[in-house]
């Protein structure tokens, strides 16, 4: 069966690694070796509901807006 | 395998390079008129039966490509950039045959209604094609773009941003270009190849298509050879063959050769105890190779795979198109890890270390770059393992001793 999932999708052109996101979602991502934003789960970056809040917060705070929450569905 | 014919010119009129001359007297001689009319599902129908695959390198089949672009007058893009440096079949392509790459493009554009049809291809490619757009009677309106020579002049949504901005620089990919992609319009975008292709499947159908090649990969498919060969050619050779086949057709002998970097530089090494394999996706599928664009770069035996693999690395960290953090910092420090590898440091920790920086690059650019990249270094260090443990003890069997 499929159903829709939240994933959070960095747009890498934009994003020069401030960090901002990192911090509001340590759940969800860590820093790479250059301070950019890396999935803790590799590179699709699935949002759990619980943390889907935060994630929009990531999303209105980052300076540079290089994310994007978007609706997924995989079966 | 199957007995194949493997001169393409005893391939009925299977070659692409069938015409004497490029002009369009020569093309109808060999070809016959461009048949017009076909429309949308008919075509569909036509290269799903004839397998076409594209020939640009990622492999997607044409017919899907084609079922994908949304309705609303679209853009339909001939793609000739050939940002591969060692890539020279595009460019042999439009300057021998342009008008089967012309035919396919309008026949590609009628099919789907498209307003407007580009060619883009590099400014040694452009007079030529030209010179054969103005002897047309079906008097295409097709707009020429150059592409500038760039590794990655040639993606998708850099092609896209070229043509609309001037700047060939790929973009990060919220919607797809058959939705949305010239100007937000739908957008199909084929390699010449690919085109050329569909030409002869619009003339002579799938069945003809399909009586070259195998049920795996119909049709023929053009190779650059280039590397440790006597000379650098275009080949032409059916799908499915071998690699000692192309090696032997483009005139290189496949016993003097230690392997073959399959695929161009996003692509992956195959040792000589594999030239006998079909060169396909599923025949090379433990080599992780696949023809891709076609190029084929060899390596002869007593060169070091390892220093030949190091230059390439930095080679694509520099067409880095610095957009990307992880691409940007990622692919030089790949590079460098690969070079005091080849240089035969004493530090065993750089192998893993390669595979680490690999894994972090892998899907976090706007375009694949950092993938493909990722893809050659894993390959370079599963293809030349020995050599790996040979020079991380000081010593390169390549040269039988010492680094």
């Amino acid at each position: 069966m499929s159903r829709a999932q939240l994933e959070l999708h960095i747009d890498f052109t934009r994003c020069d690694g401030r960090g901002l996101c990192t911090e509001i979602l340590p759940e969800l991502l860590v820093r790479d070796d250059w301070g950019y934003p890396v999935g803790r789960g590799g590179r699709d970056i699935h949002v759990p509901d619980g943390l889907a809040g935060a994630a929009q917060d990531a999303v209105d705070l980052c300076p540079l807006q290089a994310l994007m929450l978007r609706r997924v569905t995989r079966s | 395998m199957t007995e194949m014919t493997l001169d393409p010119r005893q391939l009925g009129t299977g070659g692409l390079f069938t015409a004497a001359v490029p002009d369009l007297a020569s093309h109808e001689a060999a070809y016959g008129r461009r048949p017009s009319g076909w429309t949308r599902s008919p075509l569909l129908r036509e290269l799903e039966a004839s397998g076409l695959a594209g020939r640009g390198g990622a492999g997607f089949p044409a017919w899907r490509k084609l079922a994908a672009v949304g309705a609303g007058r679209p853009a339909v893009i001939a793609n000739g950039a050939e940002g591969e440096p060692l890539s020279r079949k595009d460019t042999a392509l439009l300057r021998q045959a342009p008008h089967l790459v012309l035919d396919g493009l309008v026949t590609a554009g009628e099919a789907v209604g498209a307003s407007e049809l580009f060619l883009y291809a590099t400014a040694e490619s452009l007079p030529g094609v030209g010179q054969a757009l103005a002897e047309r009677r079906d008097g295409p309106r097709v707009t020429l773009v150059e592409a500038p020579a760039a590794f990655i002049s040639g993606e998708a949504s850099a092609v896209v941003n070229a043509l609309e901005t001037g700047t060939a620089l790929p973009r990060d990919k919220a919607a797809r270009i058959a939705r949305s992609g010239y100007q937000g319009r739908p957008t199909l975008l084929h390699n010449v190849e690919t085109l050329a292709h569909l030409a002869l499947v619009a003339r002579y159908g799938a069945q003809w298509f399909r009586s070259a090649g195998t049920a795996d990969d119909p049709g023929t498919r053009l190779y650059s050879l280039s590397g440790d060969v006597p000379a650098e050619w275009v080949v032409e050779a059916p799908g499915g063959a071998s690699l000692r086949d192309v090696l032997r057709l483009g005139g290189a002998e496949p016993s003097s050769l230690a392997a073959v970097l399959v695929g161009g530089f996003h692509g992956a090494w195959v040792p000589a105890e594999a030239f006998d394999l079909p060169l396909t996706a599923r025949g090379l599928a433990r080599y992780g190779a696949s023809p891709g664009a076609g190029v084929l770069l060899a390596l002869a035996r007593g060169r070091c795979g390892l220093q030949a693999s190091a230059g390439i690395v930095r080679y694509l960290a520099e067409s880095s198109a610095r957009q990307c953090g992880p691409c940007m910092f990622g692919l030089p420090a790949m590079a460098t890890v690969l070079e005091r590898i080849a240089a035969g440091e004493r530090a065993p920790w750089l192998a893993s270390e390669a595979e680490r920086l690999a894994g972090l690059v892998t899907g976090r650019g706007a375009c694949h770059h950092p993938d493909g990249s990722a893809r050659f270094v894993r390959s370079s260090l599963g293809v030349f393992k020995d050599e790996v443990r040979a020079h991380l003890a000081g010593a390169c069997t390549a040269h039988h001793g010492r680094v």
